[in-house]
């Protein structure tokens, strides 16, 4: 195996690689921008390199520094996290031809899985159910007009390049097809350098459930079950939850099956997550993209496997068998995230700021992926994530006790913080029943 | 009578919307800032005129700066 890990990220999952890195005896490098100098993960590497000023094109994007930065460091491999450089096919391909380890999948299956039509053609070629859509970009307003006869209102207009719940919106009819087009289209090249847009079937009541995989490094593709996702605001997740209450053994024996041959369609290895769209009333699911990297949410797949993903992430780069019996897996229990960020509970915007106060909650089944501490400052150039809080129990009602009790003692002061959202969440009769869809939060907050 | 439009959080100016002199409408975007990779559209609270602008794109705004002014 390699001996020096270079973390090509920031703040909490930089903190949570190293961990890894550091109890599997090796040696961990940390990147960091002039803005993030005082955070913990740059202080708990053992060796940490200033590669730029804040702005993240000029520093976590910028694949010289930090290429430089390995080579200056004697760094063997390169885990990228997620976000910044995690799924830049020419990223990864760069730090291959520099003689590096990348920790991740291939540059080929990145880019084959990056573009959203391409991979919906792909997976679909591999018996994977996918929505009614377009199956190239449409080109302007009047063939997206004609494309939506086919398809039906309403639909979801996306950018081909989007990510993260940006560039994307829903259409009701004609009318608002030609506004959203144009939008997304203007948007997409803005924000993306690249204007495809297509369309998709809009589904109104969805939960967002996705299946984890890892391509061990002997060829094969294993599942580790599923997450449910559905708690979101503006398309972007706050609560994620393994196994997910919609799902019965049946419906994810088929998921589960599709995810594996959405990855072997790719000869995918390492770790990676399919994401699907499962309608609420029918139980039929669709194939939505696929993500190459580790996920934000991946603690709540480990708290109920018992399993390290980075440390498998670690060993199928080293070409070494993974730490168990992928054909013996044996979940237990029930896991809940919620994502701790620096916005108001209300209307969900941003608040930086300097954290007077950050008394993190402890206790059975309780854990937090913090990238921050009292003293440290959370800046605007980067995402609101200051900690994810995870709580495991034996089933899910001990799970929402003990995300309870964690949330009632988490504090924070500073920067503007969630937490009173999550308490609230905690009670509400839809999310504590588990039917919840990806509407919930609109309706919790209308 | 003028009304001050503020900023809700530190974040940068990412687009100017409207001019100095321009009418709007309550619910208009005058002004989006960027925090934290969100945009946040900065909205006209009621009709009026736009007076003054005291940002521009690039800018760096405190919570409580003044961002426009309208009569």
């Amino acid at each position: 195996m390699f001996e020096t890990v270079l973390v090509a990220n920031r703040g909490e999952i930089a903190r949570r690689i190293i961990r890894t890195v550091q109890g599997l005896g090796l040696r961990a490098v940390a990147v960091y921008s002039a803005a993030d100098a005082g955070l913990p993960f740059v202080r708990e590497a053992d060796e940490a390199v200033l590669i730029g000023p804040a702005a993240p094109a000029e520093s976590y994007r910028n694949v010289d520094a930090v290429l430089e930065a390995a080579g200056q460091t004697g760094a063997q491999a390169v885990h990228p996290g997620y976000g910044f450089l995690a799924e830049d096919p020419l990223f990864a391909a760069r730090v291959e031809q520099s003689g590096l380890v990348w920790v991740g999948p291939s540059p080929d299956s990145i880019e084959r899985m990056g573009n959203k039509i391409r991979a919906r053609n792909l997976v679909s070629a591999a018996g994977v159910p996918v929505s009614r859509g377009t199956e190239r970009p449409v080109a302007d307003v009047d063939a997206a007009l004609a494309a939506a006869t086919a398809i039906g209102f309403p639909l979801m207009v996306k950018a081909s390049a989007g990510g993260g719940g940006m560039g994307m919106s829903v259409a009701a009819d004609a009318d608002g097809l030609r506004v959203e087009f144009e939008k997304v289209q203007g948007f997409a090249a803005r924000m993306f350098g690249d204007a495809s847009v297509l369309l998709e079937r809009f589904y109104p009541r969805v939960r967002h459930v996705e299946i984890q995989i890892l391509g061990l490094a002997d060829g094969r593709v294993v599942a580790l079950g599923e997450r449910d996702c559905s708690v979101q605001r503006r398309n972007q997740k706050l609560v994620e939850e393994s196994p997910s209450p919609a799902v019965s053994p049946e419906l994810r024996l088929r998921m589960i099956d599709a995810a594996v041959r959405a990855g072997e369609a790719v000869g995918y290895r390492n770790a990676g997550t399919v994401e699907c769209l499962l309608d609420t009333e029918t139980g039929e699911f669709v194939f939505l993209e696929m993500n190459t990297r580790l996920q934000v949410e991946h603690p709540v797949t480990e708290m109920v496997l018992g399993i390290d993903i980075v440390e498998q992430q670690l060993r199928i780069a080293a070409k070494s068998p993974v730490s168990f019996d992928p054909d013996a897996l044996s979940p237990t229990g029930h896991a809940i995230e919620l994502r701790i960020n620096a916005e108001d509970p209300k209307r969900f915007l941003p608040g930086p700021g300097t954290i007077t106060r950050w008394d993190e909650p402890a206790g059975e089944g309780v854990r937090v992926d913090a990238g921050y501490t009292v003293d440290t400052t959370v800046t605007p150039h980067y995402d609101s994530l200051m900690a994810k809080l995870i709580v495991h129990g034996i089933d899910r009602d001990e799970a929402l006790e003990r995300a309870r009790v964690a949330v009632a003692t988490f504090r924070v002061e500073g920067p503007k913080c969630n937490l009173p959202f999550f308490a609230e969440l905690l009670e509400n009769p839809e999310f504590v029943s588990g039917t919840y869809d990806t509407g919930l939060v609109t309706r919790m907050r209308s | 009578m003028a009304k001050e439009i503020r900023a809700e959080m530190v974040a940068n100016v990412w687009k100017i919307v409207v001019t100095q002199g321009d009418t709007v409408a309550d619910g208009d975007t005058l002004v989006i800032l960027e925090s934290m990779k969100m945009e946040i559209p900065v909205l006209a609270e009621g009709d009026g005129v736009v007076s003054a602008l005291h940002v521009a794109e690039g800018d760096v705004v405190q919570e409580g700066d003044v961002i426009a002014v309208l009569g």
